[in-house]
């Protein structure tokens, strides 16, 4: 069976040659995994602050939301739009399009390899932290590493989604990347990364979780963490987020393809 | 001397010149600016709880620090990412050579070539900042105290300077280093919050290792009268000494540069 001229033969080769490529990269991975920091940061503010008691997250649940915050941003990080920004303008992306299978696919491939590479650097560094915190130590369960994986796994789609839909817009402007650092903000304060979403006054929290942003991170990490959480809810909007960004992503793409393949006529 | 200054007004006459060819970008940057200026602040708002204060900071003292942070942050946009985020290119490309050859500083060229105007909106914002928290936490301006203040933002801009200079300097062996500043980055980021809100071991990190207090907390209790003089000259100290090191690490790393095609 095809999707999309994917079949289960290319899907080993591509994930196979993505990896290795990603091997070669090993240190430069390792620098991007050591750049995710910022939960850290964030926690040891939030460990010192007053304000923690508003959270409903006291010592150790604190430690284990940002070591969760920060898991689930590794294995969620999307740089699509960068790639194809690049392959676009110096003319890689002419014969990918010629091949029968639909372009997006290698850089999805190149996303899970990459994310194979940076999985002993991020093991490592939660080494550290539980060694440094060893009271934050905890095992969750399978069912809970399950659904936790799950609901990541969904977040990086959405994510992957959402930044190919800008990196569609290359085929009309250059200024695709620049939209994806405008949209980096709200992302950056709404996702949870930087604070847990009950710090949030309840308005903000109730207008933020209409935004995509909450199930990034905030969502996958309550789960991993072993919180207290709606699955039924957040699940619900991961896939309510993906159903509307796909078909849109697919049809901006073929209106795409049909503006390049004219401009280079 | 007087060559080198005329050609900083060429260099940054051009490049300026180059940048309003872009209006669009102009938009998006302020737009991105207000963004994550009113997103700090709000973050920053989350840690005022009912007690009133982060590591004994009031609400007005954190501003001076979020200012401050801008003002840094500005600096890098503006300066170190469009000249030092280079370095890597020309070394990857071989055109590192060709600077080599000029009559000039070759650590003076690749330092302050261009200019990007989309980071002073921000230095802007964070001067306003700056000046907006110190009335509020009631500092009396002097012009003595002026003084201090920009004697303390020289020696924090030299010290970011020199940070990132080494490690933008390191791409004559590795070639990649743009991530490794990326990691600097997230850990300037530290910046943000006074130094007091942080625990014992990463003040003290952040005082040594990573001079982050530096640029942001220290220029704040000079203002607010909390730090004393043997502060400022440490931090006149730390600048001195990190500038120094990044020109004694460029001129070594220059002595094992092979150019690109040899």
């Amino acid at each position: 069976m095809r999707i999309f001229g994917l079949n289960r033969r290319i899907i080993r080769v591509l994930l196979g040659t993505q990896y290795a490529h990603m091997l070669e990269y090993r240190a430069e991975i390792a620098l991007w995994a050591l750049s995710g920091v910022l939960p850290f940061i964030m926690l040891s503010v939030w460990s010192g602050s007053d304000a923690r008691l508003g959270l409903g997250l006291d010592g150790v649940a604190l430690d284990r939301y940002f070591l969760s915050a920060f898991l689930v941003r590794q294995f969620s990080v999307v740089w699509v739009v960068y790639d194809f920004e690049e392959d676009a303008l110096q003319g890689r992306l002419s014969p990918y399009l010629l091949q029968p299978l639909h372009p997006l696919w290698r850089y999805v491939a190149a996303h899970l390899g990459e994310q194979l590479t940076r999985l002993p650097f991020a093991a490592l560094i939660a080494a550290v932290f539980f060694a440094v915190q060893p009271q934050a130590f905890w095992q969750p369960s399978v069912g809970g590493f399950l659904l936790a994986w799950l609901a990541t796994w969904m977040a990086f789609a959405i994510a992957f989604l959402f930044q190919s839909l800008l990196a569609a817009l290359c085929f009309w402007s250059e200024k695709a990347s620049a939209l994806e650092r405008l949209q980096f903000i709200p992302f950056l304060f709404l996702s949870g990364l930087l604070a847990p979403l009950t710090a949030f006054p309840p308005a903000v929290r109730a207008w933020a979780q209409w935004t995509p942003f909450p199930y990034l991170i905030d969502f996958p990490a309550r789960v991993l963490a072993g919180q207290p959480v709606d699955l039924m809810a957040g699940f619900g909007a991961q896939l309510a987020w993906i159903a509307v960004l796909l078909p849109l992503l697919l049809l901006l793409w073929r209106a795409g393809v049909r503006r390049y393949s004219a401009m280079g006529a | 001397m007087g060559r080198y200054w005329r050609t900083l007004r060429r260099f940054w006459g051009t490049a300026v010149a180059v940048q309003l060819e872009y209006q669009a970008n102009v938009l998006i940057e302020l737009l991105a600016v207000a963004m994550s200026l009113s997103g700090s602040l709000f973050l920053l708002s989350l840690f005022y709880g009912p007690q009133q204060t982060l590591g004994d900071w009031s609400w007005a003292q954190a501003l001076m620090v979020q200012g401050l942070y801008t003002v840094f942050d500005g600096m890098a946009t503006t300066w170190l990412r469009p000249n030092l985020g280079a370095i890597v290119t020309h070394v990857r490309e071989g055109t590192l050579d060709f600077v080599l050859l000029k009559p000039i500083d070759s650590q003076f060229w690749l330092s302050l070539r261009t200019l990007s105007p989309a980071g002073l909106p921000e230095i802007g914002l964070g001067l306003g900042l700056l000046a907006w928290g110190s009335h509020q936490a009631g500092v009396v301006l002097t012009l003595f105290s002026f003084f201090t203040v920009l004697v303390m933002l020289l020696a924090g801009g030299l010290i970011l300077y020199s940070l990132w200079f080494l490690i933008a300097a390191t791409s004559i062996w590795f070639v990649k280093t743009w991530n490794a500043t990326e990691v600097l980055r997230a850990l300037l980021a530290s910046g943000r919050y006074p130094l007091n809100a942080y625990p014992p071991a990463l003040r003290l990190l952040f005082t040594l290792v990573l001079p982050v207090a530096f640029l942001t907390t220290v220029p704040a209790q000079v203002l607010l009268g909390q730090a004393a003089a043997p502060m400022l000259l440490a931090g006149c100290g730390l600048a001195a000494l990190f500038f120094s090191a990044a020109r004694a690490f460029w001129l070594f790393a220059l002595r094992s540069y092979t150019s690109a095609s040899s």
